[in-house]
This record gives structure tokens, C-alpha cells and sequence, in this order.
């Protein structure tokens, strides 16, 4: 009974939920309670009252009232140090399982007073700051700040941060002054390749499998480095010459296509199958080839590129997994990459095997 | 624990310890200073910190060496030292953030150990500098990242806007009225009479220009020589030094004849005795005190905190003309072991007179006529002190007198006594008060004759009569090792010494004197009506919610408010002036389509509209957007007549 009354206070106090776009920390939204720090002055300054009444020191008051009040001052400024940011999540790039996810969050600080000290930390359902590393930062005044939230991505599938808690205990230390963000964004965490798979030629189509190898010689034109391009198809050329990471692209012949099944791999369990698909999209874009990708519950088309690739891989990733019809609200605009995080239409258009329901 | 931040605790460190250097046994100086210095060195070469044995080994000595030096780690001055140590060592040890934090409350507490020294305006000024450091370092070791200016200025911005708030806690925060708990002995630093006088206690009081009270006169003040403040009274002589001897059970003194009352008020500073200070003889004062038999007024409590009081004197009177056969017994007693030349002196005397009066007389005129000297700086007398001093040295100071006269008149067979206490004083012209300050300090003799009381009588004024008449400087020579400002200083020196000693006057009566007392008087005049505390404390809640709530609107003001944007609101005001001129602009219309229609519609504002319009489009969208350009648009907006 009780528990359920404090579930419900908190419910009702800290409003956990999802938020879309743009969220300004307004005082509804900021909390703030005393540190331990705090209740430790508190009882320096009980001793020094006692010591001023004592010894009836006058000055000695006035060090007493100057530094309480300049506790309690220390509290307002805590708290105008969150006040009225605007956060917004950004893009976060998809990684392999096993890297870190970089969420960016955008700190909005419209106001002609630099905030300092922020501390960004996820804390999940939990309610105390916990004891997570925080992630340190000052957002300068009327400035937009672009914060890289680094969380370890251990699972395939759509990683969230979840709740974080942004908090800060500027300018004395006195009091925890907090904020929760929950919002949208999520990370795709494609499986961690397996390091070395050849592929399976012969499955093609056709039927012929092995590919020319003078196709992979017709340069067609450089692109920009993706994570996944072999090492060898960079271009270090282009990169001595300042012009960033890009790759080589080659024109493949029409006709040379490779289809990977899911069923052809050898391994045991789910996850290594799914590895060494991986493995196999990574080689066969990197190589220029014409693949497609059947898993048993839908296939794609053979084609080449690098929205394919990505495509493929968003299969592999959210392969069997509930959370492909988890109810996450529909990207807002701002959350970067837009149409490509929605759920699996290709496949429904086309009829075959739904994802589970 | 990066430098700049370690630094900054080394200079919070040094400034709440540098005004008890004077204080502390020198070595335990000398040891603080050098753990500074050693701490700023290794901070400067970026050396480790010593090994946690070598500090343990410096505290348990230091710790040994203080309980050594005042024989006991409890009190005030074993305290303070002890914790000037500690919080040195505790640098030594800043590994952690948690140290620096228990270094800056350290310094807080340490600052309020300064205030048993002295509470005076400077070390006020000098609090608020050492919290500015303090504070600094704080938000350091919050935001390392932060720049010396912003960490400064939020620093200084805490504190000033932490002092109005305490300035409505100081007035209506409930005082409770101290102590709480027994006291040590040594809880407070004074200076000051003492009731025991030998040669040379006297003299060496008489060069501090310490402030014993200060008296300020309701009508006009009496003659110099009626400034005797009476202070302890001494009966009892071992052949050298003077004691009050036993007390006998208090019988209130007699006076007759009372004439030419006085109103005054004094505010004595704390001296740690009984004693108040009081115009001879005193009638009535303000405070619940005694009158002891020999005159003293006596406090009920040892006067520990600035004690301001009301009384009122009758400068003519006659005291005990009935005296108790006891206390001229003990107003005769002499040791006979000693001083056997000025005894045979007042044996003659007694044998060549048989009136008291014309003894005293004798005594007087003899100190006058044989070539006495006034003087500081008296040479050692020896086991016979009065006979030394009577007819070797013939230099003293007013304790030789007091105590050769009094030996001399109990030798005759007179009953007398030494009366200490101040005499004269310092008038301040800017605060209409007198300064009564140590040196000041006076004795003097009374004799009991008969018919006549207690008589006083002053050897001193028989030598140099200007101590009496003008004070101390007045009577010595130029050359005397007196406090400088005892000497004739010139008139500037004298004005800003009065305007100080005004201040600190002000100050002592309405910042440390501020109690239960004066916190009523002050509120009554305020207009508060039957203040109770809980009265108090509901006006100083409203008090500091309604200046938290001033200040919390004034902060976060500019977070709510938009920047208005001066140029888009000056191109608004223009479209409005061009619609009331019968030219609206329509809501899909841009700046330069809007331009061109009025160009073509009024001719004679075509060129003026077209700039406007590219100027604002350039200032709204384009990358060239300085101050110049704005105020430029501004001016050019306003000044288009349509």
C-alpha cells in the first residue's frame, strides 16, 4: 500500500516519460535537495552558532549569517544553472555490437550566462544518482552545445540511453540540483561481426557464384568512408591528401550477384548465424558486389550500396527481436536519421513472413 | 588536485592563520610557515606529497610540543593552536576532493577563532577579504574548469548578495545570551588593572594605549581633578607588593554630605574582573552591582563582554565617618620587618604632631621638597622597597608614591589605603566622549581621619601636579618611552585619531554590543510592538524570503525573458507606419517584394524603402551582422518620413 502510494508520488513528482524533439528544463522539471556536503556545513555552521552564542562573539554572527546565507544564495544559483536549457537528442550513428554508441545531445543555452559543471549521467528507473562515471561539460552562454553521450553497445538491437539524469552541483557543492531526460533516440547495434568468413560463393542466383575478378578493377569513384569498409578499399591517396576517409567504389558487372542466406551459415546458434551474416554483408559491399539477403522471415533483393548495406544489417540486427515492434513513437525530425529507423515496410510490402507479432 | 586550486587553499590557509602568528608560541609560527612554504614548493616543482608516515610523526610531535607548551590540549589558546597545526598538516595530506572540502571548512571555522583576538573594523574588512579567497577557492574545487575571472566574480557575487540577507539576520535573529556552557579560565584575552600592584605594574600598563572604557558626560563633564574612576582597592602590604588582603563581609558604606551630582555613562571593555569604573563616590548605575565597603562597585559577573552602563556620582561627599574598628585594624597593618628608615620617619613625624591632617601634609610637602622625580622608567628598588625609594632613588612612578605615602601614614599611625584605578582621560570632540585608555591607569592613597571620613589623597599631584591637571603626557618629559600618540601629536593625527576612536565607539555599541538588550531597544525603535521571539522570527523568515525572492527575480529574469530582436521590431514598426499610410503588407510578402510594391505606389520613397528593405534583409538573413550595421538600420528606419 504504501509502496504503491510512493510509486505513485513519484509518478506523479517526477513524471517518467518518453519525450519527443525539444525539452526545456523548466521549473517543473528541475529538483534539487541538499548534498551530503550540504548537511555538512549545516552542522559546521550549528557549531559555529553555538561557539558565537558561547562566547558572545558579534563578528563571529556575522561569518555565521554570511556563509548560511551564501548557502541558501548557492542553491538559487544551483538551480539557474539548469534553468530553462533547451535539450534536444540528436543523431546517433549505428555501431557493431561490442562498440560504443554515441548519442549527441544538443544543450541550448540561449541565455547570456554560461552554465557550468553539468553533469550528464543515466541512471535508468533508478532514483538516486548512481554511481556511473557522469559526463562532464559546461555549456557557455548563448550557445548550442553539442554533447557526445558515449554508452557501450553490448547488444544487438535498438540501444536507448533510457533515463538520464542531468545534474549539477554548481556553484559550492552545497546542493543536487537534477533534471531526468528521457527522450527518443535510440542507437542501432548491428551484431559484432565475425572476423574472418568467406563468403558463400555459389549460392547466387545464377548459379555461377565466383565473381570475376577484373570487376573489382573498374574504379567507378571514391565515397565517403562508412564504419565497415574493408581496410584495403580505402583511399589513402585521397586521405594523404587531406580530403578525409573515402572509399573506392568499383563498378561490378550485372549479373554477378550473391545471395545470403541466413540458412547457408554452418554455425550452431542464432548469434553466430547472425555474425557471420554480418561478416558476409560487410565483404560483399566492401568487395562491390550485387547481393541479397534472405532471412527466414523475408528477404531483399540483390542490389549494391551503401543504403542497401545498411538496410541489410538493420535486418540482421533487429533479427527475432521483440523490440522490432517495440512502441516507440515515430522519430521526431530532429532525431537524425529519419525514415530509415522506421519499422521493416519493404518486407510488408512485399508480403513475406511478418516480424514476430 | 591541480595547481592553481592548491594554491588557492595555501592562500585561504595563510590568511586565516596570519593574525594569530603574533599569538602563537613562536615555534609553532615558524613551523606553519614553513609547512606553507614547503607545500607551495612541492605544489610549484610538482613534487609528491610526504609519506604518510613523516606527517604522522610532525603531528604526534607538534600535538606533544603544544600540550608541553600550555600543559594541556583543551582551552582557547592550546585549542586555537592545535587547530592552526592541524589545519596546515591537513594540506599536506590534499589527495582527494573531500580533503580540499575539509580544508575549506576548516578555514571557516579557523576565521571565528580570530574573533577572541579582536573584533575590531579592520578585522571585519579583513573577513570579508579572507571569505572572498575562501569562496574563490570553493567554487574551484567545484568547476576546475572555470577561469580565475568568472570563479571571482561568482564568488563575489554570492558574498554581496549574502550580505543584505545577513544584515536581517543579525538585527532579528534572537540573541540568547551567553555562555551555554562553563567557560576555561583563559576564554578571554584582556589587559587591564590587576588587583595586586608592586613597583612597576603600574608603569608598565601606562604604555598601552589600549581603550579601558569610554565615558560620555549627560550635562558638563567635572574638573580634571575630580576624574578619579576608582578601580580596586588595596589593603594589605607585604613589603613589596599590594593586595586587596582578606574580605570582610560586605557592611554598605555610609555617605553624608553628598552634593554636586553627575550624570555619565561608561562602556567598559571587557577586562575580565568584577570591577566596574565609577566617579568617587557613586550613588546609583544602570546595572545590578555592589558597593563594597571600601567603595568599589562590583559587577555580579566578571565583566567578559563591552558592558555599558548609566550611573551617577557625587563628586562632594563624606565617606565612613563611622568606620568599624576592624577596618582601620587592617588599614594599620604593616610588616615591620621592612623599611625600618621610613618607619623612624613617620615616628618622628607622629612625635613632632598630634593631628593626622597636618601629617599628611608633612608627607606631601616632603615629597615635594625633596627632589622627587616623576618618571616611567624608575630604577630597581630592593628588598626595602619604600626605603629604596624613599631616600636612594627618589625616582618612581604613582605606584612608588601611593605606596610610600600609605606606608608612611600607616607607620604614623594613620589608617590608609592604596585605591586604584584610572584617572582623567582623552576628550574626543568628534564623538563628545572621553577615552579612558591603560594608560591612564593611576593609584593613589585615601587616609580615614577623623571627622572627616575617607579622605583622598593623591602624592603624585605633589610631585607633578600636571598628571593630575593635564594627564600623563603633560607630566613626563619629552623623552619618556611613552605610546606615541601619548606625546603631543599634531593636530591632523589627533582629528583622524578621533574619528576612529568615533567609529569604533559606533561600532563597538551597535555590531559587538548588539544584544538582547539593544536588539529590543532597536526593534522598539524600529516600531515593532511587545516582541516576542517568535514575533522575531516571523519577521526575519518574511524578511529574508522577500530579498531571496528579489534576488531569484533579478537572476533568473533573463532566462525567461526573449532578447527582443531591435531589428525585426523596427521593421515591424515600419510596415506598420506604410499600412497606416495605406500601403499594408500582405502576410506572404517578403522584405524586397514588399519594397518594390511601395517603391512603385510612392515614387519619392523608392530609394530610401529599397535600402531598408536590402538592409534588413541582409541584417535578418545574411552572415554580416555586426553592432555597426544594426545601429545603422536602426537610425535609417526611424528617420524615413512617409
Amino acid at each position: 500500500m504504501l509502496a504503491s502510494l510512493k510509486q505513485r508520488f513519484r509518478t506523479w513528482l517526477f513524471r517518467p516519460r518518453i519525450e519527443l524533439g525539444t525539452i526545456t528544463l523548466t521549473q517543473r522539471r528541475i529538483f534539487i535537495i541538499p548534498t551530503k556536503q550540504g548537511f555538512t556545513l549545516c552542522f559546521v555552521l550549528v557549531l559555529m552558532l553555538l561557539g558565537d552564542i558561547n562566547y558572545n562573539l558579534s563578528l563571529g554572527y556575522v561569518l555565521t549569517f554570511l556563509l548560511t546565507m551564501m548557502a541558501v544564495m548557492s542553491m538559487l544559483h544551483s538551480f539557474r544553472n539548469l534553468a530553462h536549457l533547451e535539450i534536444r537528442a540528436g543523431r546517433a550513428e549505428a555501431v557493431f555490437s561490442g562498440e560504443t554508441a554515441q548519442f549527441m545531445l544538443h544543450f541550448n543555452n540561449r541565455s547570456k550566462l554560461s552554465r557550468y559543471q553539468l553533469c550528464l549521467v543515466q541512471t535508468g528507473d533508478s532514483f538516486w544518482k548512481n554511481t556511473n562515471t557522469p559526463l562532464l561539460f559546461d555549456a557557455p552562454a548563448q550557445q548550442d552545445t553539442e554533447i557526445v553521450f558515449p554508452l557501450a553497445a553490448t547488444q544487438r538491437g535498438w540501444l536507448q540511453p533510457g533515463r538520464m539524469t542531468l545534474y549539477t552541483e554548481f556553484p559550492l557543492g552545497l546542493f543536487y540540483c537534477w533534471s531526468y531526460l528521457h527522450f527518443d533516440t535510440r542507437c542501432l547495434v548491428y551484431p559484432k561481426p565475425l572476423s574472418d568468413a568467406p563468403l558463400p560463393f555459389g549460392n547466387s542466383p545464377d548459379g555461377t557464384g565466383k565473381r570475376s575478378v577484373a570487376g573489382d578493377e573498374d574504379f567507378a569513384g571514391l565515397r565517403k568512408y562508412t564504419a565497415g569498409d574493408a581496410l584495403p578499399r580505402i583511399a589513402w591517396k585521397a586521405y594523404a591528401r587531406e580530403r578525409g576517409l573515402q572509399v573506392k567504389q568499383f563498378s561490378t558487372p550485372l549479373g554477378e550477384e550473391l545471395l545470403l542466406d541466413f540458412s547457408d551459415t554452418p554455425d550452431r546458434s542464432e548469434e553466430e548465424k547472425l555474425a557471420r551474416i554480418t561478416r558476409w554483408v560487410l565483404d560483399a559491399e566492401a568487395q562491390g558486389l550485387r547481393y541479397g539477403l534472405r532471412m527466414p522471415d523475408g528477404e531483399l533483393p540483390s542490389n549494391n550500396g551503401i543504403a542497401h548495406r545498411d538496410e541489410c544489417l538493420r535486418r540482421i540486427a533487429l533479427f527475432n527481436l521483440p523490440q522490432q515492434n517495440d512502441p516507440l513513437p515515430n522519430p521526431s525530425p530532429t532525431s537524425g536519421r529519419g525514415t530509415r529507423f522506421s519499422p521493416l515496410t519493404r518486407l510488408r510490402e512485399r508480403g513475406k513472413g511478418r516480424g514476430k507479432s | 588536485m591541480n595547481k592553481p586550486l592548491t594554491y588557492g587553499l595555501l592562500l585561504s590557509i595563510l590568511m586565516v592563520i596570519a593574525p594569530h602568528a603574533e599569538h602563537l608560541p613562536i615555534w609553532v609560527s615558524s613551523l606553519c610557515a614553513g609547512l606553507l612554504l614547503w607545500r607551495a614548493w612541492l605544489a610549484y616543482t610538482g613534487k609528491p606529497l610526504p609519506k604518510r608516515w613523516l606527517l604522522m610523526l610532525v603531528t604526534f610531535a607538534g600535538t606533544g610540543g603544544i600540550a608541553f607548551e600550555f600543559h594541556t590540549l583543551f582551552g582557547r589558546e592550546a585549542g586555537v593552536t592545535l587547530l592552526m597545526l592541524l589545519a596546515t598538516l591537513k594540506l599536506m595530506e590534499l589527495r582527494k576532493a573531500r580533503d580540499a572540502m575539509v580544508l575549506v571548512y576548516l578555514a571557516c571555522f579557523i576565521i571565528i577563532t580570530n574573533f577572541f583576538y579582536s573584533q575590531s573594523i579592520p578585522t571585519a574588512l579583513y573577513l570579508l577579504a579572507t571569505l572572498m579567497v575562501i569562496v574563490t577557492t570553493w567554487v574551484h574545487l567545484q568547476a576546475q574548469s572555470i577561469a580565475l575571472k568568472p570563479r571571482l566574480r561568482i564568488a563575489a557575487v554570492l558574498l554581496l548578495q549574502a550580505l543584505p540577507l545577513t544584515l536581517i539576520l543579525f538585527i532579528l535573529f534572537p540573541r540568547v545570551q551567553g555562555p551555554l556552557w562553563g567557560l576555561p579560565q583563559d576564554a578571554y584575552a584582556s589587559t587591564g588593572l590587576d588587583d595586586r600592584m608592586s613597583p612597576g605594574s603600574l608603569s608598565r600598563l601606562s604604555l598601552s594605549e589600549a581603550v579601558a572604557f569610554r565615558v560620555t558626560y549627560n550635562d558638563k563633564p567635572p574638573r580634571r581633578d575630580q576624574m578619579y574612576w576608582r578601580g580596586p582597592v588595596l589593603w594589605y602590604f607585604d613589603g613589596r607588593t599590594w593586595t586587596p588582603g582578606i574580605t570582610l563581609p560586605t557592611i554598605s558604606p555610609k555617605f553624608t554630605g553628598l552634593d554636586h551630582a553627575i550624570d555619565y555613562v561608561v562602556t567598559l571593555e571587557p577586562h575580565n574582573k568584577h570591577w566596574l569604573f565609577a566617579l568617587d563616590v557613586p550613588e546609583k548605575l544602570s546595572v545590578p552591582a555592589t558597593l563594597t565597603n571600601d567603595f568599589q562597585v562590583l559587577n555580579k559577573e566578571p565583566v567578559h563582554a563591552r558592558l555599558r552602563y548609566a550611573a551617577r556620582s557625587n563628586l562632594v561627599y563624606r565617606a565612613n565617618l563611622q568606620e568599624s574598628e576592624r577596618q582601620l585594624q587592617r588599614a594599620l597593618q604593616l610588616p615591620k620587618r621592612f623599611n625600618p628608615r621610613a618607619q623612624q620617619l613617620a615616628a618622628e613625624w607622629r612625635a613632632g604632631n598630634k593631628d593626622d591632617a597636618a601629617i599628611v601634609n608633612t608627607a606631601l610637602t616632603y615629597f615635594y621638597q625633596q627632589g622627587f622625580v616623576y618618571t616611567l622608567e624608575p630604577p630597581p628598588l630592593g628588598a626595602n622597597t619604600v626605603d629604596d625609594f624613599l631616600f636612594t632613588s627618589k625616582r618612581g612612578f604613582c605606584e612608588h608614591y601611593a605606596s610610600a605615602f600609605v606606608f608612611l601614614m600607616r607607620a604614623a599611625n594613620i589608617p590608609a589605603r592604596v585605591v586604584t584605578g584610572y584617572l582623567g582621560g582623552e576628550f574626543n570632540d568628534v564623538g563628545n566622549y572621553y577615552i579612558v585608555r591603560q594608560s591612564d591607569a593611576h593609584a593613589w592613597a585615601e587616609v580615614w581621619l577623623a571627622g572627616q571620613g575617607w579622605v583622598r589623597v593623591d602624592p603624585t599631584g605633589a610631585i607633578a601636579p600636571d598628571r593630575v591637571q593635564r594627564g600623563l603626557s603633560a607630566a613626563l618629559s619629552d623623552n619618556a618611552a611613552l605610546p606615541f600618540m601619548e606625546r603631543n601629536p599634531p593636530q591632523w593625527m589627533r582629528d583622524l585619531r578621533f574619528n576612529l576612536d568615533t567609529l569604533a565607539n559606533q561600532w563597538n555599541q551597535w555590531v559587538l554590543g548588539y544584544d538582547t538588550e539593544r536588539q529590543f531597544a532597536f526593534l522598539t525603535r524600529l516600531g515593532m510592538e511587545s516582541i516576542t521571539w517568535q514575533k522575531m522570527a516571523l519577521n526575519m523568515a518574511s524578511g529574508l524570503g522577500l530579498v531571496i525572492a528579489l534576488f531569484a527575480l533579478f537572476m533568473l529574469r533573463h532566462l525567461y525573458t526573449r532578447q527582443p530582436d531591435r531589428v525585426q521590431a523596427a521593421w515591424l514598426k515600419l510596415c506598420r507606419k506604410l499600412a497606416d499610410a495605406g500601403l499594408p503588407r500582405a502576410t506572404h510578402e517578403g522584405a524586397q517584394d514588399y519594397a518594390a510594391r511601395v517603391a512603385a505606389a510612392r515614387p519619392e520613397l523608392a530609394e530610401a524603402i529599397r535600402d531598408l528593405a536590402a538592409r534588413y534583409t541582409a541584417l535578418r538573413y545574411g552572415t554580416h551582422n555586426d553592432e555597426h550595421a544594426q545601429r545603422e538600420f536602426l537610425q535609417r528606419a526611424a528617420a524615413l518620413k512617409i
